[in-house]
């Protein structure tokens, strides 16, 4: 079963081409990886897929709906959700509340009930509450819950960027480099958690990392671009093996 | 905890009760009409952080929106009488001229249409950004001035309208600024302010957490403006006459200043702010005697107060963009450790 599917979709910014033809297939419960150097458009994939850009060519789609050019937040509540290559998390607000707010988009209840505190309005918030907390219990962070979510270090952050992003209930996860700026150790951990959390929340992931010991310890099925061009698919070790990689991108990253 | 808690709020909002009951009742005419102006000043306040600091739409049309309360207000506490001698230069439109009501349903209806006006004028500018945003904002105001300069039969043009009842009083002002304020901190509270914040903070990060942005700003626009409607009612009847003149830029400058003053984003900050820049503004009103209000003349530099007070406000965004009270707030908490031990907690 494939969960997500972009059908040659391509992504020009005028005379740039930033995506060109691409086809990717993630397999339902898979971790998949996208990898490439930088520049080659990964960003841009996303971002096409979570209806920040809408392809200038080619369809995408999701859970067997095409989702083609469909607003950002409907796309979030369809099933997916992401993190930023520049961490965005709502900074001056708590843990907590950064949490909480991801659980908005499911909120039955319209603003007039929610200020007014009425009863059934009330119950809702207590189980985004419980729910909150278990979430935070889960990955590590709850004994931050009141802080800024500025005030966290760094690898801290991008983990709570992740429990955001797992609050809005997604079937599909789309990481963007979430070990960026991370030591061996702590990329060696997001590995297992990255691992842990996709079997926890019945998830697909697509990510994007440089870390290629991460990537290759993770991920099953891995996409490389190069100058927006898919050059090249396959398992770890095909990859690893495979010299247009090597010479596009491995061999340099090295 | 919980029942603990609203107990005190409960005593909290009592005691401002008592407080104001012994004030309307001590104090001279002169001086109720500042505190009346302190209520209003509240609300009004509370209306622009709404919009700019919870959601960070950073909007400069505040007094469009306020005259669109006051006018649609007063046209319907004013009596058929009223009405007719008002219009001396073209009649009031017919189905206008003998609705009669009272104050609080005029009022309402005041921040309704505001609201909707409102609602009209944001949905096709809320996809711009921070300064164009601000331009096009500014442009509301203007244009609903100038609209009203120019419908004769409707609004009675730059002649304004005289003769409104008082309806304010310190009940009036101070019961809408509370429940304004209690309604400003349940909304921040709920999931829809949290939603509204999480837009100020990062709109492309509030996108991907599934918020509709279109939906929830003007959500925020329309119940700013519908406050800002029903602040401009609450001054239309205090100060018994209304004219295009009093709604331009300046007036949104005044409520800019007191939210800024206050820290952007801050309910007790803002409230704090509302209350000590009317308070000034009366205070140094010596400075300049451009508005006479009957009392005294003081020959002097007209316009010298705004001077003072826009140099205070480019001090502010200089030195101190946290105001008074950042994005904090007074609790509880704060209170119960006296003034001098500023334990600063989000609320
Ligand atoms: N909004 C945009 N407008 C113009 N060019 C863009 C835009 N977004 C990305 N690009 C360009 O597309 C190319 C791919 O960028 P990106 O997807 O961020 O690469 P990666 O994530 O692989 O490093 C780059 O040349 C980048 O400058
Ligand atoms: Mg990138």
């Amino acid at each position: 079963m494939t969960i997500l599917r972009t059908d040659h979709i391509t992504m020009k910014f005028g005379g740039l081409t930033a995506v060109s033809d691409l086809n990717l297939e993630i397999p339902e419960n898979g971790i998949v990886g996208l990898i490439g150097p930088n520049g080659a458009g990964k960003t841009t994939v996303f971002n096409m897929i979570t209806g920040v850009y809408a392809p200038t060519t080619g369809n995408i789609v999701f859970d067997k709906k095409d989702i083609t050019g469909i607003k950002s937040h409907l796309i979030t509540k369809s099933g997916i959700a992401r993190t930023f290559q520049n961490i965005r998390l709502f900074k001056d607000l708590t843990v907590l509340d950064n949490v909480m707010i991801a659980n908005h988009l499911r909120l039955k209840s319209n603003i007039i009930s929610s200020v007014l505190r009425t009863p059934d309005y009330r119950a809702k918030e207590d189980h985004i509450l419980k729910k909150s907390l278990l979430l935070l219990e889960e990955v590590g962070l709850i004994e931050y819950k009141d802080d800024k979510a500025s005030s966290l270090p760094y690898g801290k952050q991008r983990k709570l960027e992740i429990a955001r992003a797992l609050a809005t209930e997604p079937k599909l996860l789309l990481l963007d480099e979430p070990a960026a700026g991370m030591n061996p150790q702590e990329s060696i951990e997001l590995m297992e958690f990255v691992k842990e959390i996709r079997g926890k929340f019945d998830l697909s992931i697509l990510m994007i990392e440089h870390h290629m010991q991460v990537i290759m310890g993770v991920c099953e099925k891995i996409y490389v671009l190069d100058y927006g061009v898919n050059i090249a698919e396959g398992n770890p070790y095909e990859i690893q093996n495979n010299p247009k990689v090597i010479e596009a991108y491995l061999g340099v990253d090295e | 905890m919980f029942n603990k808690k609203n107990l005190y709020r409960m005593g909290l909002i009592l005691l401002t009760v008592i407080v104001l009951a012994i004030l309307n009742s001590v104090l001279g005419k002169y001086q109720v009409r500042i505190l009346n102006l302190a209520g209003i000043y509240i609300v009004l306040g509370l209306s622009l952080n709404l919009i700019n600091g919870f959601t960070g739409l950073f909007s400069l049309g505040h007094a469009g929106f306020m005259a669109i309360g006051a006018y649609t207000s007063a046209l319907l506490t004013m009596s058929a009488v009223q009405k007719q001698a008002n219009f001396f230069v073209q009649p009031i439109v017919p189905w206008l001229a003998n609705i009669e009501l009272g104050f609080l349903p005029a009022m309402m209806i005041g921040g309704i249409v505001s609201a909707i006006i409102g609602a009209l004028l944001a949905a096709p500018i809320l996809r711009l950004k921070d300064d164009y945003l601000a331009i096009a904002t500014l442009g509301f105001g203007e244009i609903i001035r100038v609209i009203f300069t120019n419908t004769q039969s409707l609004t009675n043009g730059a002649l304004g309208l005289k003769g409104l009842t008082r309806f304010t009083n310190v009940p009036y002002s101070w019961g809408i600024a509370l429940l304004t304020i209690i309604f400003m901190f349940s909304l921040r509270r709920s999931s829809y302010g949290k939603a509204f914040m999480a837009i100020r903070e990062d709109e492309i990060a509030a996108e991907a957490m599934g918020i509709d942005l279109f939906k929830h700003k003007l959500l925020a626009f329309t119940i700013g403006s519908f406050f800002a409607g029903v602040g401009g009612a609450l001054l239309a009847h205090l100060m018994g006459t209304i004219d295009p003149l009093m709604f331009r830029f300046l007036m949104t400058f005044n409520i800019l200043l007191i939210v800024v003053l206050g820290g952007i984003g801050s309910i007790s900050g803002t409230v704090i702010s509302a209350i000590i820049v009317t308070v000034s503004m009366e205070a140094l009103r010596f400075l300049d005697s451009a508005i006479n209000l009957g009392f005294v003349v003081i020959p002097s530099v007209p316009g010298m107060r705004m001077v003072l007070f826009s140099m205070l406000l480019m001090l502010v965004i200089l030195f101190y963009q946290h105001g008074l009270m950042g994005r904090d707030e007074i609790t509880l908490d704060t209170l119960g450790g006296f003034f001098g031990k500023f334990k600063k907690k989000e609320a």
